[in-house]
């Protein structure tokens, strides 16, 4: 466990003739908030996709505590237990109760006992002010609640690393709050995250360090003041106007 | 997968199962007045329907032979029971070669969708055996292995044509089934295994507790059709001498030279598939209600 939580070098990752990411370089300190911001296709979701290995790069080495996890020698699933993510639809497991969502992976993956697997899963329901719902099926729960399940879910197999993809786009707005809030709380105990946003106040309020992509490159990356105040390149002024203009910072 | 029961019997089949959703259409989702008058249109309907056709054949020329031949009531009490007893062997192959589909047809479906250049070979052996067995008339498997098998005489070798009845039905319907929950399979979005890899699942773990209980569940009245298709098919065991209720209502026929025995193996056939026949529109109508019902992720 040495050097930072994840360093990405030189990825690249491309479906048919489109390449998506062109040569991404980013080091992730532990316990960082990184923000990507970006156009939609400009490589945030597949970036975050890429480092949890659901997508396989083409080019170029992601590196988890100074170890390379793109080598094609290593245990995926080992790898993934360490890194949680967290999808834009939620993809809760429909045929199963909350309780059942969350414990799944801790008792087939880590073989914790069903006692042992139950009772932390409840607490950590509890603790996001899921209690109640722990027997509920997701199609009885909100949008806003299901992603709040989805987030326990991913933090119930204690990963270091939590890669968030756009998990509020898919909310009515009067829902986004709620699951801001765990984000903000999971921030203050230090959790390392990568978030894939177009909350922008958000990312100004939460992050270490913003990110811009750009048509598959990382295009200029800041702290927040940095990145929002005084952004150095065009094509980052042009994007935030946009957002500004359309109401969004 | 023809089934050799008097032709009238299987055109009564049809439009009484045709009725029966009719009404259930007509009286769906109606406040309740409307409802009993729809019903009552559909069941004078019917009545009248049914009451023309039976005047047109009572009316033909040669009726009373007819009737003689093919519903005889004294014929058809005194086959009854000998057809019913026979029909419990149909009833034991249904039941024997459906519990051991559902399990292999399963394999099949998992071997079908293994991903990965590794797994070729599963693959290809999976979509071999399907294409095989899709492509093969049932009543040539139960043939060749009803009739070659035992001929080999080689030790270990069953003899029991019921036994070999099964076998066929099992190679046959499995290729089937294993296309039904294929498409189950693939009807489970992307995403739900993207979740359960992200959480450290393995590949055969997301497929045991992620995907197949999901795809399943939604092929369950598909299955259950074809499952109509095997009791029926069942009666092919009386071409290699299997004394099931076809073969047994073939016996009635040539000690009486009346052809009643034939449409008590009919009715006793109705009397199973039609509540199987009920029982999946019921389950495809609760389906369709869950999903206008609740959005799900």
């Amino acid at each position: 466990m040495s050097g930072p939580a994840i360093s990405l070098r030189g990825v690249r990752k491309s479906f048919g003739a489109l390449e998506v990411l062109r040569g991404i370089d980013l080091e992730v300190e532990d316990h960082a908030v990184i923000c990507l911001i970006g156009a939609s296709g400009s490589g945030k979701s597949t970036m975050l996709r890429c480092i949890n290995l659901l997508e396989p790069i083409d080019a170029g080495h992601i590196l988890v505590h100074g170890e390379e996890i793109t080598s094609g020698d290593v245990d995926l699933n080992a790898v993934r237990r360490n890194i949680g993510i967290v999808f834009q639809s939620f993809n809760l497991f429909p045929h199963m109760s909350v309780i059942q969502n969350v414990t799944l992976a801790p008792r087939k993956v880590l073989r914790m006992p069903s006692q042992q697997a139950d009772a932390e899963a409840r607490e950590l329901l509890h603790r996001f002010g899921l209690a109640d719902k722990a027997d509920e099926y997701p199609d009885r729960l909100s949008g806003g609640q299901q992603q709040r399940v989805a987030i326990v879910r991913a933090l119930a197999m204690q990963p270091d690393i939590l890669l968030l993809d756009e998990i509020t786009s898919a909310l009515d707005p009067e829902l986004v709050a709620e699951v801001l809030d765990v984000v903000r709380e999971l921030a203050a105990g230090g959790m390392t995250m990568v978030l894939a946003t177009h909350e922008m106040g958000f990312a100004r309020d939460i992050a270490t360090r913003v990110c811009f992509l750009d048509q598959g490159v990382i295009l200029e990356q800041g702290p927040p003041e940095q990145m929002f105040g005084a952004p150095t390149q065009e094509r980052t002024k042009q994007f935030l106007q946009r957002i500004v203009a359309a109401g969004r910072l | 997968m023809s089934e050799p029961v008097p032709p009238d019997a299987d055109e009564r089949l049809l439009d009484e199962a045709a009725e029966g959703r009719r009404s259930k259409i007509l009286s769906g989702g109606r406040p309740r007045k409307e409802g009993r008058r729809a019903v009552l249109t559909a069941v004078i309907s019917t009545a009248v329907f049914f009451a023309v056709l039976a005047l047109v054949a009572v009316n033909s020329p040669n009726w009373p032979a007819v009737k003689h031949q093919f519903f005889n009531g004294a014929v058809y009490r005194e086959s009854f029971p000998d057809i019913l007893k026979a029909f419990w062997v149909n009833v034991k192959i249904f039941l024997t070669a459906e519990v051991l589909i559902l399990p292999f047809a399963l394999l099949l479906a998992v071997m079908r969708s293994a991903s990965g250049p590794v797994f070729f070979p599963v693959r290809a052996l999976a979509i071999g055996y399907i294409d095989f067995f899709r492509g093969v008339p049932t009543i040539l498997v139960i043939y060749i292995l009803g009739f070659g098998m035992p001929g080999l005489e080689a030790p270990g070798v069953p003899t029991s044509q019921f036994f070999w009845v099964v076998t066929s039905l099992v190679l046959v319907y499995s290729a089937y089934v294993a296309e039904v929950y294929r498409a189950g399979i693939d009807s489970v979005h992307e995403s739900q295994v993207a979740a359960a890899r992200s959480l450290g699942l393995s590949r055969s773990q997301s497929m045991r507790h992620v995907v197949l209980p999901q795809a399943v569940r939604r092929v369950v009245p598909p299955l259950l059709n074809d499952f109509i298709g095997l009791q029926k098919d069942t009666a092919l065991a009386a071409l290699i001498g299997v004394v099931e209720a076809f073969r047994q209502s073939q016996i009635d026929n040539a000690d009486t030279f009346n052809y009643t025995p034939f449409l008590v193996t009919a009715t006793l056939f109705i009397v199973v598939t039609i509540p199987l026949a009920r029982f999946t529109d019921h389950l495809i109508a609760r389906g369709r209600r869950r999903r206008a019902g609740g959005g799900g992720a």
